[in-house]
């Protein structure tokens, strides 16, 4: 076990990859001789090669084309794009490509890739930095989608991810590479270091893209959250003083859509936390089910808190971010419906 | 370029082909040079060695059927002969589902009539172990390779033998055993996979190289660049074509900028060498393929072959071609068409003769017919019976999830 942000907890993982499956290989715009611009690859071209670990051009489409070329001969390959704001030039190949190629081929081909992309705000990097497009690809058939909400779990499920031999949407909300974040962005930045879930195994494990988990037992109701929403609803049930479950969903597909109705059933009551703008948010998806599973044990409306439907502003980013504020006032909305 | 009356003072330009409906075809922008005009540069020539071949057009075969040049691969009779059986297997295998098409037994078809050496001829140049990201006119590939063409056309049809389980449009073919990739729809995407692709065998150390096929049309895309850019970059064992047919179905070379420079010459730029070849010309296509791939299997690189040929049909069975050409347009084009070339080479040789041609065409007429009466033996995308319809929820994860199965159990299969 060692102490370990996030970013250096994908880097373990990476690491621990390519030791084991000399297919596994990693490129990216600034991911090779760098490092990555967030630092995530840093060390590996100097450990793993120059032919495993190396720099990309600037262009998406290409990036995701030669992960799909490589996996459907034999590689196992991780893409790094800079910025979730930056994969729009690769949605065809993504859309139209990598989801369906076993699908279209009726499995004569596969194409194992895993795209990484940094998501989310909460570092004043203005709306071509901060988006959380997690949505999107949730409307694609045939790729899973995970977000991580910690080191432990970004090692595990970034290695689940990689040996998953479907492809495999892997967002890291960037505001947590370096500490766990409660949406409070005046209180001093806080560490991983002194974070239960900053304790990373050195070695390779796996956490499961196929499960949510509950962080906090409760029973007056469930807040569904992932990435850094999982801090800021713990933080927000803290100061609001309820007793509720909360679930780190981890993946959106297939999200556990059995933990969450178990939860659901059992508090009657439920609010749902994206970052990313509300309408056909994921969030939807979510609440559509969840009426579908747990009608008859609502007690009350379930609500959602989101960004809002409006680009992510570079000054005003803490009036866009869904803060404790919103949180606790859905909270005490749906306790008292 | 001739006054358009869609550009007006300002110079804002819409270009516009030669000859629209009802107008006399037009194709002395093409430039025919004699077989001994271009040269064959090194294997391992640098890109801006070959200006002249993106300009000038390799050929081996004269109108007169007379084979000449550097480029003249000197293949035997019977290396002929056989390109020569592919290319009609292709045309008389095209003739028979286009008109089935049309009867109502599959729902879309689309023909290589005029460009089938193209196909054929590089399927033949390249080792069956090299893997091909084609587009949809490169049947030809899966002829040379020697798909039984029973599965061939249960895939057309849909039917209970399809090996997508009916799940792609017909002539979206997939052979993974033939070492044939997938072909989108979507076009382009496959040029830089191809790519990849060649650099992940490259990266293990096999000898295997990769090759793909796009249109006139699609060089617009941004894959283009995409492909281009990785194929420079990473030196990659890929062949790179563009099969430049004139047309992308109603819109002419011109919309992609075909007027202003030759396809072929777009890759010097990004530092690959470029060849640029009469595509109705299956020996010139032949050895510039030859020539591309074994630059690729000795470390140098990549190639971009711009391939001249004429579509001689519709693009698909959903257009009607004389709505935006000249009917008779194929009778004009001065490539003449790659099965006469190819037959008249052979006839001068004294290897081939009328009375063989003409049963061989008759026998390939039966052989096609026999197929589809086998293929259609296995059902029919109208009358079935289809791949099981719960099969629709199978393959798009490696294991069904939760939704999907509750989605299956939903349409009750």
């Amino acid at each position: 076990m060692a102490r370990m942000t996030m970013i250096k907890a994908i880097n373990s993982a990476l690491d621990n990859l390519m030791e084991r499956d000399e297919t596994v290989c990693s490129f990216g715009e600034d991911a090779g001789y760098f490092g990555g611009v967030f630092g995530c690859t840093e060390g590996l071209q100097e450990k793993h090669g120059l032919n495993r670990v190396f720099d990309a051009p600037i262009n998406e489409a290409a990036i995701i084309a030669m992960a799909i070329g490589m996996a459907s001969n034999g590689l196992r390959p991780v893409a790094e794009i800079q910025f979730s704001d930056y994969i729009f030039p690769g949605f065809d190949q993504i859309v139209s490509e990598l989801s369906r190629i076993r699908y279209r081929t009726a499995g004569s081909f596969t194409t194992p890739v895993t795209i990484r992309t940094p998501c989310g705000g909460g570092i004043y990097g203005g709306q071509t930095h901060s988006m959380s497009p997690e949505a999107f690809f949730t409307h694609i058939p045939g790729i899973r989608v995970v977000m991580p909400s910690n080191p432990y779990d970004a090692k595990g499920m970034l290695i689940a991810s990689v040996e998953c031999d479907d492809p495999v949407i892997f967002f890291e909300p960037k505001r947590l590479y370096n500490g766990p974040f409660d949406g409070d962005p005046h209180k001093p930045a806080l560490a991983w270091s002194s974070h239960e879930k900053g304790e990373v195994p050195t070695d390779h494990y796996t956490v499961s893209i196929d499960k949510a988990q509950i962080v906090r037992a409760g029973s007056e109701l469930t807040i569904l959250a992932y990435g850094t929403m999982v801090h800021v609803a713990q933080e927000s049930v803290r100061v609001a003083g309820v007793d509720a479950e909360v679930i780190d969903l981890r993946t959106l597909v297939p999200y556990d859509m059995e933990t969450i109705a178990k939860s659901v059933n059992k508090t009657g009551r439920c609010v749902v936390l994206h970052e990313a703008p509300r309408t056909s948010g994921f969030g939807a998806e979510l609440i559509a089910q969840i009426q579908e599973d747990c009608f008859y044990a609502l007690e009350a409306p379930v609500a959602r808190v989101t960004g809002w439907d409006i680009p992510y502003p570079h000054a005003h980013e803490w009036a866009y971010f869904p803060g404790q504020e919103r949180v606790i006032r859905a909270i005490k909305q749906v306790l008292e419906g | 370029m001739k006054p358009n009356k869609n550009s007006n003072k300002q110079g804002f330009f819409v270009p516009e082909p030669a000859a629209r409906p009802g107008e006399k075809p037009d194709f002395s922008r093409i430039d025919i040079s004699s077989p001994d005009a271009v040269p064959m540069p090194k294997v391992d020539c640098a890109a801006n060695e070959t200006h002249k071949f993106a300009s000038g057009l390799i050929r081996v075969l004269g109108l007169d059927g007379v084979a000449g040049g550097q480029w003249n691969p000197k293949l035997d009779a019977g290396e002929l002969l056989e390109m020569l059986r592919l290319i009609s297997l292709t045309r008389t295998y095209d003739e028979r589902m286009f008109k089935l098409q049309r009867q109502g037994k599959m729902s879309f078809y689309m023909k290589s009539l005029g460009e089938e050496a193209v196909a054929v001829a590089a399927a033949k140049a390249l080792d069956d172990e090299d893997m091909v990201f084609p587009s949809y006119r490169q049947q030809g590939i899966l002829f040379s390779r020697g798909r039984d063409m029973v599965d061939m056309m249960c895939h057309c049809i849909s039917n209970s033998r399809d090996n997508l389980k009916g799940r792609q449009l017909p002539v979206h073919y997939t052979w993974a055993e033939g070492n044939f990739f997938s072909i989108s729809g979507n076009l382009c995407t496959q040029f830089p996979q191809a790519v990849g692709w060649a650099m992940a065998s490259a990266a293990k150390g096999q000898t295997a190289i990769a090759a793909s096929w796009i249109g006139d049309g699609t060089t617009a895309e941004g894959d283009f660049h995409a492909a281009l850019t990785l194929a420079s970059v990473y030196r990659a064992p890929v062949i790179l074509n563009v099969v430049n047919n004139q047309w992308a179905i109603s819109t002419y070379a011109g919309i992609a900028g075909g007027d202003q420079a030759s396809f072929a010459s777009r890759g010097i730029g990004y530092g690959l060498p470029t060849l640029r070849v009469d595509g109705n010309d299956a020996l010139a296509v032949y050895a510039a393929t030859k020539w591309a791939a074994k630059r690729a299997r000795s470390g140098h690189g990549a190639t971009l072959i711009e391939t001249v040929t004429y579509r001689g049909e519709s693009h698909s069975t959903s257009d009607d071609p004389g709505k935006y050409r000249p009917k008779d347009e194929w009778k004009s084009w001065p490539l003449g068409d790659p099965l006469e070339r190819l037959k008249d080479h052979l006839y001068g040789l004294d290897a081939w003769d009328e009375q063989r041609h003409e049963k061989m065409l008759s026998e390939q007429a039966e052989f096609v017919r026999l197929a589809y009466k086998e293929a259609e033996s296995f059902g029919t995308l109208r009358e079935g019976p289809l791949s099981p319809t719960a099969s629709i929820f199978d393959d798009v994860y490696v294991e069904q999830p939760w939704h999907i199965r509750r989605q299956r159990q939903d349409l009750g299969v």
